[in-house]
């Protein structure tokens, strides 16, 4: 008997850490785009059998922090003509469209380039709700992987006002709202409290964990309490998304500590940490030092604390980010074009472009510590492999990172094209930490499916989503890792070698948290009087999802 | 590969006789998008706007559906089938194709419009490039310090028209945006801004004006040139500035103080400035003063920006491309170069051989050689009503208005996006259904799956 929706990948030597499997031989059943036990009849044979004998099998990829769609990354876009023209051509096909790179590559080529890497889903890291809609048609014209958002709450209004008021069933029922209606997963901070003291002052910013942000009386201390504490009681997937207060600056390294001590033992991500792990102080670039180890000391103890890295690379990229004053103090630094937008009640927004070199200590060291993190967190499901793309640099920049985690001689050898200062002041030098296959799987897909908790991703047990990559094994990770042998997204033959075959249309996840819906009207007396649109008009309806997918709360 | 639908809210059924209200439906006849009319709808007329301006209120009330076929081949009325069939066939045969409008379309219409210029390697290019092009250029070279319209109304106690003149242009931009509103930190409203407007004429906005400074014309970039000098300190020769500008260095002082004495500053900026002599070096004077503010206060600015969805243009156009206007796919690739795949220029070169046109009217206001170009090659042009650009297609489509007749999304001036409440259904098909047809037809003569 044929049943002709059966494929079967045969033999592959399979990396699921979810499961425990750890490069073992095995037989791979799907059906109907999700992952199936094998049928316990013989007799029943796969229309497709992929054979897999030889190569690396593991789940997609994840992506839990990235910058592909929506307003800033849009503006990107429009801001760099010049880095385009020479950048990678990405011609039309029959089957896909043309599309530009450079550093903010636009969206169909965005996709197409993810699924060429075997990742199959990506989340974009800070979307002013009040530009949902923007970044969700944006998705729906980004092929092959499956989004979701995260949405910008740390500087809002509302969220400040129930904190000042001390109402925290409130806090949670807004924050349950506003991800219904923009259709977001997980609220996300971006420097909290500072944004806001931007719009109003020159220059303006707090300084540390306990500034007060004017008008509203509150601290970043608080904002980031509160929301933690509702995100866990809404029973979110993900929990809150911080990126701290003082990024990049020499000396944050202690505002990041009072940020973990600020979650009061909810869980919380930390993401970029790389960028929030500086030692020294007033600026001056010849304090300048990494302070992974008591930072990652402190994560290693602490098992409600998660972090993705915002490794850097070397070379031009755009930086982008929520963080107005932060984009305003680059653009200061690097002396290039700055674009700065204000979003009512909501947040801000800066992007300029950046050039990342070796020889610079200051970047070298950057290097260095996202590196150091990857290595000094004991767990691997609690860090994640990021650039923080566009910021530390492109998303395709993944297997080289592989390489300089599973390749210690490799290692090395970068380091002494770098500024000789780094081994100085990192201990990366001294690491001699090597990622297995298994850990990369860990923190590139089982990790980040764990800490979105995304149950039917991540991982090749019966049942979940039947995104998988294949890999030809090699010496060389970077060479394994660019150019998969093949990439399946919901049980579909999407690319093959690096040539798109199918760029079907993923789906948008989003959540649906239960709250109380008596809140909403003063929500919205609150919205019409400040806000300039409507109120009926700010929900992102339905029909803006490819096709919607809601994930389950905890 | 587009698979939004056509309308997040689609029309609901008309009772005849019966009186239909349409609360938050959205204007598109200006950059203001003011998403907040009230709609009282019977027989399929709008009998009332609430709260449009007499713009808005002209665009809504004097709508009627034109009565005219839907599809016109060579002047002969012709069945959709027909003109999906034949505009196909146009756009695939010619070397060099050009898709030119977009602004008065909905975002997903945008979409269909630039996946066909990609798929038949054509150029696509939107009014933009006539109109706020030179800024898109100058924010290329300098980018651009901006805020929501949200933000204005909340905090902007300095108001500053640059060749811009609102009270015609964009009626309820004063009320709604940027003078009147009680903000969050302007309880006072009116009273706690600054209002300045410079133009090279006395405008109908220049009432509105608490200063109002009139400038010589052509010499937007010398003015502002003169303010970015004074912000840094630099001393000036009170005669030069006087003779160049029109204007006494003591009045750029004064300004360029209170400028520094504001909170949050905001010039608006229109065509007046873009379309001068200097275009996008006015433009990036303009943008470099706003960035050079951020030194001393808060500072924006944003350009005034016209169609109803030119914004939304810019984004999509963007988001496919990489590049915001005038772009050529000929190569199989996006390729950006405004003064060569802008269509005033493309035409006026003499170059396209076949093209598109999406609600807009080159035939009435391009350049004599770019008409006469346009006339001697074979296109399609899909507009709500009849024009001198759809008299000279090979293919006319008569489509619904949007916010009218359809859905779908549409971009303020500030990229705020805003969904559209249809009031009633409309006998011609709108322009996503006639791009999404053609597409069809494109991908099939093209072999693409
Ligand atoms: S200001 Fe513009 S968008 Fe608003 S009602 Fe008037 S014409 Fe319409
Ligand atoms: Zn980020």
């Amino acid at each position: 008997m044929t049943s002709p929706d059966y494929i079967k990948i045969s033999q592959g030597t399979v990396y699921d850490p979810t499961n425990g499997v750890d490069g073992e031989v095995r037989d791979i059943w799907i059906l109907d785009g999700r992952i199936v036990d094998a049928p316990t009849d013989a007799a029943v044979r796969p229309s497709r059998v992929i054979d897999a004998t030889g190569l690396v099998v593991m789940p997609g990829g994840i992506d839990m922090h990235c910058h592909i769609a929506g307003p800033k990354v849009n503006v990107a876009r429009k801001m760099r003509p010049e880095e385009k023209r020479k950048a990678e051509l990405i011609h039309s096909t029959k089957l896909t469209h043309s599309g530009t790179m450079g550093s903010v590559p636009s969206t169909f080529a965005t996709g197409y380039k993810y699924a060429g890497l075997g990742y199959t889903t990506a989340f974009d890291a800070a979307i002013p709700p009040l530009g949902a809609r923007h970044a969700h048609e944006e998705f729906d014209d980004t092929p092959c992987i499956d989004k979701g958002i995260y949405l910008l709450m740390g500087n809002n209004h509302y969220v400040m006002q129930c904190l000042q008021k001390n109402e925290p069933e409130k806090l949670k029922a807004f924050i349950g709202w506003l991800l219904t209606a923009a259709k977001g997963y997980a609220p996300k901070l971006v420097n909290p409290g500072g944004v806001e003291v931007w719009k109003s002052h020159q220059a303006g910013n707090v300084s540390g964990l306990d500034s007060l942000v004017d008008h509203f009386q509150v601290t970043p201390r608080q904002i980031i309490g509160g929301v933690a504490k509702a995100a866990t009681e809404l029973r979110l997937p993900h929990s809150v998304h911080i990126h701290c207060n003082n990024l990049g600056m020499p000396g944050n390294w202690e505002t990041t500590l009072e940020t973990m001590r600020a979650l009061e033992g909810h869980r919380g991500h930390i993401t970029h940490i790389q960028f929030h792990s500086y030692g020294g102080g007033n600026g001056d670039e010849n304090t300048f030092n990494s302070k992974t180890i008591p930072l990652a000391e402190y994560v290693n103890s602490h098992p409600n604390i998660t972090v993705d890295v915002g490794q850097v690379l070397f070379g031009e990229t755009t930086s982008m980010t929520g963080d107005g004053p932060l984009g305003y103090f680059l653009s200061n630094v690097y002396g290039g074009k700055w674009f700065s937008s204000d979003t009512e009640m909501e947040s801000g927004c800066g992007i300029t472009p950046i050039k990342y070199r070796n020889k610079s200590l200051v970047h070298a060291l950057q290097w260095a510590i996202g590196l150091e993190w990857y290595l000094l967190v004991n767990d691997p499901w609690r860090v994640v492999m990021s650039t923080d793309h566009p910021n530390g640099g492109s998303f395709l920049a993944y297997p080289q990172i592989i390489r300089l985690l599973m390749d210690r001689t490799y290692r090395q050898d970068v380091i002494k094209t770098c500024h000789p200062q780094v081994r100085e002041r990192s201990t990366l030098g001294d690491l001699d930490r090597e990622y297995t296959l298994n850990e990369i799987a860990i923190i590139t897909r089982a990790g980040p499916a764990r800490i979105l908790g995304l149950k039917d991703k991540g991982h090749l047990g019966a049942g979940a989503d039947a995104d998988i990559t294949i890999y030809t094994p090699h010496d060389n990770k970077e060479t394994m890792f660019e150019l998969p042998r093949m990439v399946i997204k919901s049980g579909r033959v999407i690319v093959e070698q690096g040539e798109i075959r199918d760029p079907l249309n993923g789906k948008t996840l989003h959540v649906q948290p239960d709250y109380d819906h008596e809140v909403e009207a003063d929500i919205q007396t609150w919205f019409e009087k400040y806000y300039s649109i409507r109120w009926r008009n700010y929900p992102v309806d339905l029909s803006y999802l490819n096709e919607s997918c809601v994930v389950p709360l905890k | 590969m587009t698979s939004a639908s056509t309308q997040c809210y689609a029309p609901t059924a008309n009772v005849p006789g019966e009186l239909k209200i349409v609360q938050d439906a959205t204007c598109t006849f200006c950059g203001c998008v003011c998403d907040d009319i009230d709609l009282t709808v019977k027989d399929n007329h709008i009998i009332e706007a609430k709260r449009a301006c007499v713009l808005g209120k002209a665009w809504f009330l004097n709508h009627h559906t034109d009565d005219r076929p839907s599809c016109l081949i060579d002047g002969k009325p012709a069945t959709l089938e027909a003109g999906y069939d034949r505009a196909a066939q146009i756009l695939t045969t010619g070397k060099y194709p050009i898709i030119y409008g977009l602004s008065d379309s909905p975002c997903e219409a945008q979409r269909v419009a630039v996946s066909i210029a990609d798929w038949i390697k054509g150029t696509i290019d939107t009014t933009t490039s006539v109109c706020h092009g030179p800024s898109g250029m100058a924010f290329q070279g300098v980018g651009e310090v901006t805020c929501s319209l949200g933000e204005v109304a909340n905090r902007g106690d300095m108001i500053i028209f640059w060749g811009s003149n609102p009270a015609e242009s964009h009626p309820r931009h004063f009320t709604k945006y940027s003078l009147m509103p009680k903000g969050m930190f302007l309880p006072n409203g009116r009273k706690d801004r600054t209002c300045v407007i410079v133009d090279v004429r006395r405008t109908k906005s220049a009432k509105a004006a608490d200063i109002f400074i009139q400038i010589k014309p052509r010499k937007d970039f010398e003015a502002l040139w003169t303010l970015r000098a004074l912000a840094k300190g630099i001393e000036l020769d009170p005669e030069l500035v006087e003779r160049e500008t029109g204007v006494a260095l003591s009045v750029f002082q004064d300004l360029m103080a209170k400028m520094k004495a504001c909170k949050f500053g905001v010039i608006f900026f229109g065509m007046g400035l873009t379309m001068t002599r200097g275009k996008h070096c006015n433009s990036e004077a303009l943008l470099a003063l706003t960035r050079d503010m951020n030194a001393f206060t808060r500072f924006t600015a944003k350009p005034n920006r016209g169609h109803g969805n030119v914004t939304g243009a810019d984004n999509v156009v963007a988001w496919r491309t990489g590049y915001p206007f005038g772009v050529n796919h000929s190569r199989g690739y996006a390729r950006f170069n405004p003064g060569e795949y802008t269509t005033s220029d493309t035409l006026a070169n003499g170059e396209a051989d076949s093209g598109m046109t999406i609600a807009c009217d080159p035939m009435a206001n391009f350049s004599q050689p770019a008409r006469e170009h346009l006339a001697s090659i074979p296109y399609i042009a899909l507009d709500t009503k009849e024009t001198p650009t759809t008299r000279a297609a090979a293919v006319a489509f008569t489509v619904a208005t949007y916010g009218i007749n359809t859905g779908g999304t549409v971009y303020r001036m500030d990229d705020v996006p805003i969904p559209l409440r249809p009031a009633f259904e409309s006998p011609h098909p709108s322009d996503f259904d006639v791009l999404t047809n053609i597409e069809e037809r494109v991908k099939k003569i093209l072999g693409i799956t």
